[in-house]
């Protein structure tokens, strides 16, 4: 029944992508001038794609929803991107870093595309540096490298805490100079809102002007989604306010089959919430882990006292403070990966252990790291017999040089001084490992329909590990995607111009306007975001870090229950032909109202808890995550069927011939 | 979770249904605003009360909501993104403002930046600015050269990494009496100024770039630092004076 | 893109010989500084250094490009504010500009539009007559017959309104050099933050000098007449 082929070239791993070069088609220059590519998304995926493609030489048609490609959110990652390039001669290997990553990964990527990561990821950094990205740099000139969570080597290249950013700037610098050159034509302020299909390929997009509201046909002999991921889902998450799973879900509707929807990663250091009003959950680099030390109080009684203001965690003597994963987790203490901390963080919470009104925050102190570091520091300048006072100052004047932005941030958002008492941070979601499904060329399951970077399921298994969503990001943008699009493209150069007056599109921009109108014509009585904030609240709760069978079943009954509200009881002020943000997010959040469904049907489905995906029925007896590589080591395909719950499942079956599976233990 | 500490306010919002229609700045009332809401999470709060009186809410930028992305404007009281320095709007939080205040909130202003609805702006004026040179002319390859096969020394590097942290806002030109892009331009023609990589073609790209600003109908800078002092990124003058010393000696050569 | 186009016709060429024809008026003023000083030397010693301004052959050459630079200087600010008005057309409602920048900065165009008004004023009492009229008295210095541009100028301060519009002038002066010495430096690309501190230091001095020294020099003249 299963038609999924991964088309995983054959031979030994560390041959397959180099043999595969070698073996695919390719379009000669003066053939490429003639053929279009569209690029939904301008995120490092989507626009290093976009860059190359056009420098190839194809017409090259980009599409962003903000009104820059510089806007997009990767902008806003902050530690860093890994490399395998070994220049702290610590060992680090294209090897080592394919394993780590599918270890990371729970051991349910697919292992070429992996180890193809690992291999261009050096070609990243030399084509960034090239670019002009302001990599962090020693003082003999050469780049800097850092260590991140889960890893024994320190091969993350950063540029301070706005990493995303130089990254993101460096592949939009790239676009401007297509742009200028005319080789991309860049849509700004337009949203994505249907694929095209003729005779089974994708052949273009229907978009709407987000400024008039005008519904426009754009064709095309490739589709390239770059669109990130679908954290949205849960209302609240770090992701930008507009990330959205539309462009995914609408190729989902046409035939590409959605991986892996329930793998998503939930960071354990962000900014708690602080009341209803909050909108958004905002990141800090996992890399404070490093020096800060997780705790929450022992005892109940301290915990009300800290919650009524009657006591300051600093006034908390070491002994009534629990810090849970260095009791937990001997090993690796605090650096355990994100999912294993989060999830460690929960469950002090659950216990009623939270340290702030809302019950959902834990410590994060630095309070050890500054005495560290101040007697270090007086050491060196060589201060002898320094007062305390003046050690922790010394020790916050290091860790202000190396996390001084993200202090900065806490207190803006939280207004208190991070220096003086310890930070909260709770777990929020951040990133979607799942996505569509694609073959080892990036390919989806429609032909010359692709998906890169967050938007495709491929890399990171069901757990990602820090700096390695850039790494992925530029690889597929820059170094996979403009190679793999060739071999379909080789057969696209006799086929000309492609039309937008054919009846494909007819019927595609019939769909588009019907949905709006429908959307427009509710005239209910509630507010786009009062159905995102309950669907969020479903998913958070039953969906979030902690999943079991009975409330992943209310979870997709109370979805359609929300789902058919939504329909009915809408409202959005203003017009279709006219700029609306109200129309533009009901789009949206109709497609997470399925999508959510789909992500909990998946999360039922898997019964075992792997990576990100932690379901309470599988577990060993101390509660750590239970993997059944036996039952499960397969990638879940769905493919669309009218109603999420509908959706069939096909399975490509994973194989690890250079990795043995392992249980995880952080122990 | 209401609390004494809420806060009611007088807003005065520009509102202008598209660009061609004159706008005018209307007056709301918001209640019960916590705090420790951000300022956009207020105007959240003002959007859903409209959109249940079936009233269309007030549009604005935004996006990432953590002060990267640029996305979002807004000249509040008299200032780009509002009271307070080292910010965007989407970081300014309501415990800047007191209960019962008057809160102005007007897009941001600019020949080269004219309003498309509300409080939205149209910034493709800085597009083609960075389009005009802001970039290395360098292909995807994968073969450039390794790394660390050019050695910069970490004050330059620094220096670039500064001034690429320009998030593209706008908030120069907004609070420029000239409205001049001067900042901004700067930013990105210092971080290639300062790298070997960018120097190559470094005379070609201020010549282009100044150019384009200019046609784009920005002001001139006259220097009142105003930019620098509101810019969310501080990124410094210092970045002027050195795109006008590109500039000139690159004019001077042809 | 024909040559040199760029150095001339660009906004950044436009602040740029706006820099050098203000420094260059700041050169001016300080030679007029030390002209008007030797005042406090007296009759004779004033009305030789005026006769030495008046007949100098270089110095009457440089009158010609200093008024050259008055006029590029005047042009070029004219042409900039109109560019920078049209640039926001459309004003905004409430704009807090002190938080973000000095109020001498951002008026440039009035304080030296008040300059360009005494300018006018100043040449007709002074120049005008210096140069081009017989109204001003003679005067003989060891059988040298000369203007008494002492005279003149003594007379002119013993006017209270005048001193008051002189003092005023240079007070808009003070203003526009804080903001126009500093800000050329900038302008012409001379500037980083190392210097920073220096060049506005010296600004400040500079302005504070020109605009106290001329001041001076009326009121003491208006409080002690010469006999």
């Amino acid at each position: 029944m299963s038609k999924l082929d991964s088309k995983i070239p054959a031979g030994p791993i560390k041959d397959k992508w180099t043999n595969h070069k070698n073996n695919i088609n390719l379009v000669n220059p003066a053939n490429k001038r003639l053929i279009d590519v569209i690029v939904v998304g301008t995120g490092l995926a989507g626009g290093a794609a976009a860059a190359s493609l056009a420098e190839m030489g194809y017409n090259v048609k980009a599409f962003a929803y903000q009104d820059s490609p510089r806007r997009a959110h990767s902008i806003a990652a902050q530690g860093g991107i890994n490399a395998a390039k070994n220049y702290q001669n610590d060992g680090d290997s294209t090897y080592r870093l394919f394993y780590d990553t599918v270890k990371g990964g729970d051991y349910r990527a697919r292992e070429a595309n992996v180890y193809r990561l690992a291999e261009v990821s050096a070609s990243i950094i030399d084509q960034c540096v090239a670019q002009g990205v302001p990599f962090a740099r020693d003082y003999g000139g050469l780049l800097d490298n850092r260590s991140f969570g889960g890893v024994l080597v320190s091969r993350t290249f950063y540029a301070k805490g706005q990493t995303g950013q130089q990254l993101l700037l460096g592949a939009y610098s790239a676009m401007n100079r297509q742009i200028a050159k005319g080789k991309i034509a860049m849509y700004n302020r337009h949203e994505m809102l249907d694929v095209v299909l003729v005779d089974g390929k994708a052949r273009g997009i229907i978009a709407r002007d987000l400024i008039t509201g005008k519904i426009e046909r754009h064709s095309a002999h490739a589709v390239v989604i770059a669109t990130g991921g679908y954290g949205n889902v849960f209302f609240l998450s770090t992701n930008a306010m507009g990330s959205n799973v539309t462009a995914a879900w609408k190729i989902h509707k046409k035939g590409a089959y959605f991986a892996n929807p329930c793998y998503t990663q939930i960071h354990p250091t962000c900014i708690p919430r602080s009341g209803d009003h909050q909108s958004k959950l905002t990141l800090m680099s996992e890399s404070l882990r490093n020096d800060g030390r997780i705790w929450v109080p022992k005892h109940m009684k301290d915990v009300e006292a800290i919650r009524k203001g009657t006591l300051k965690p600093t006034q908390l003597a070491e002994g009534d403070r629990d810090y849970y994963l260095e009791r937990r987790y001997p090993a690796f203490g605090n650096l355990v990966p994100r999912d294993v901390a989060s999830r460690a963080a929960k469950e002090r919470c659950d216990a009623g252990y939270g340290v702030n009104a809302t019950g959902e925050a834990v410590y994060l102190d630095f309070a050890a790291a500054y005495v560290r570091y101040g007697k270090e520091k007086a050491h060196i300048t060589g201060l002898h017999n320094p007062s305390d006072e003046k050690i922790l100052e010394l020790g916050r004047a290091v860790i202000e040089s190396k996390y001084g932005n993200l202090f900065q941030m806490y207190e803006k958002i939280v207004d208190e001084n991070p220096y003086m008492t310890p930070m909260m941070i709770y777990p929020a979601v951040h990133y979607t490992m799942g996505g569509i499904w694609v073959d080892y060329n990036l390919q989806t399951t429609i032909p010359g329909c692709y998906a890169a970077g967050e938007a495709n399921f491929s890399d990171h298994g069901a757990n990602r590990l820090g700096a390695s969503a850039l790494m992925q990001g530029l690889a597929d943008g820059y170094f996979v995607l403009p190679y793999t699009i060739g071999d379909y493209l080789a057969n696209e150069i006799r086929t000309g111009a492609i039309p937008t007056d054919s009846p494909e599109f007819d019927a595609a921009e019939k769909n588009v306007t019907d949905t709006i109108t429908k959307m427009m014509n509710i005239k209910g009585t509630k507010s786009v975001d009062h159905f995102h904030k309950r669907l969020g609240k479903i998913m958070w709760n039953n969906v979030g870090m902690a999943r079991n069978i009975k409330g992943l079943k209310e979870a997709m009954a109370e979805i359609q229950q929300i789902r058919k509200e939504f329909w009915s009881d809408l409202r959005i002020p203003g017009t279709a032909n006219s700029m609306n943000a109200e129309l533009e997010k009901a789009g949206r959040v109709a497609d997470f109202l399925e999508l959510g469904e789909l992500f909990a049907k998946d999360a039922l489905d898997r019964n075992e808890s792997c990576g990100g995906h932690f379901r309470e029925e599988s577990q060993t007896e101390e509660g750590e995550a239970l993997r059944n590589d036996n039952d499960y080591a397969y990638v879940s395909a769905w493919e669309y069927k009218g109603e999420p719950a509908d959706a069939i499942l096909h399975k490509e079956e994973l194989t690890f011939n250079d990795i043995e599976l392992k249980q995880r233990s952080y122990k | 979770m209401s609390s004494n500490n809420d806060m009611n306010l007088l807003l005065k919002i520009w509102r202008q249904p598209d660009a061609q229609t004159k706008g005018e700045l209307v007056d709301y009332n918001v209640t019960g605003i916590s705090p420790d809401s951000s300022f956009l999470e207020m105007l959240d709060v003002l959007n859903e009360q409209l959109v249940t009186k079936g009233e269309d809410p007030v549009v604005f930028d935004h996006d990432c909501r953590e002060g990267i992305c640029g996305m979002c404007s807004l000249f509040i009281n008299g200032e780009a993104h509002g009271p307070g320095k080292s910010i965007t709007t989407c970081q300014l939080h309501m415990r800047s403002f007191k209960d019962g205040d008057t809160i102005y909130i007007e897009p941001f202003r600019a020949t080269a930046m004219p309003v498309i609805k509300d409080l939205v702006v149209d910034r493709t004026s800085m597009e083609k600015i960075q389009q005009a040179g802001g970039y290395v002319s360098i292909n995807t390859s994968g073969n450039t050269q390794d790394a660390n096969a050019l050695p910069i020394p970490k004050a330059d590097a620094d220096a670039a990494f500064d001034a690429a942290t320009c998030i593209g806002c706008g908030a120069c030109i907004a609070t420029c009496k000239n409205a001049s892009a001067m900042l901004f331009l700067s930013a990105k023609v210092s971080q290639f100024a300062l790298l070997p990589q960018g120097k190559v073609e470094g005379a070609e790209r201020v010549k282009n770039m100044v150019r384009v600003m200019d046609e784009e109908g920005f002001g001139n800078c006259t220097n009142t630092g105003a930019c620098e002092v509101e810019c969310p990124k501080g990124i410094s003058l210092d970045n002027i004076a050195r795109m006008n010393r590109e500039y000139l000696s690159a004019s001077l050569a042809d | 893109m024909s040559p040199l186009k760029g150095f001339f016709n660009s906004s950044v060429a436009r602040k740029f010989w706006m820099a050098i024809t203000g420094l260059f008026l700041v050169t001016f003023l300080l030679v007029h500084l030390a002209v008007n000083l030797v005042m406090f030397a007296g009759q004779d010693a004033f009305n030789l250094a005026t006769h030495f301004m008046a007949t100098n052959p270089l110095i009457q050459v440089m009158q010609y490009v200093l008024a050259a630079g008055f006029i590029v200087h005047i042009w070029m600010g004219i042409k900039l504010t109109l560019q920078n008005r049209a640039a926001r057309p459309i004003k905004y409602a409430y704009e807090n500009a002190a938080a973000s920048s000095t109020w001498a900065s951002r008026n440039m165009i009035y304080s030296g539009g008040l300059v360009l008004v005494f300018l006018v004023i100043h040449m007709r009492n002074f120049f005008y007559h210096m140069k081009f009229t017989e109204n001003v008295g003679t005067y003989n210095l060891d059988g040298v017959v000369m203007h008494n541009d002492f005279e003149l100028v003594t007379g002119l301060f013993g006017i209270w309104y005048y001193v008051v519009i002189y003092v005023l002038a240079f007070i808009a002066l003070g203003l526009h050099l804080n903001h126009g010495f500093q800000s050329a430096f900038q302008s012409a690309g001379w500037k980083n933050s190392n210097w920073k501190g220096l060049m506005q230091t010296m600004g400040t001095a500079f302005s504070a000098i020109i605009a106290v020294g001329f001041s001076a020099i009326a009121i003491y003249f208006f409080f002690n007449p010469a006999q």
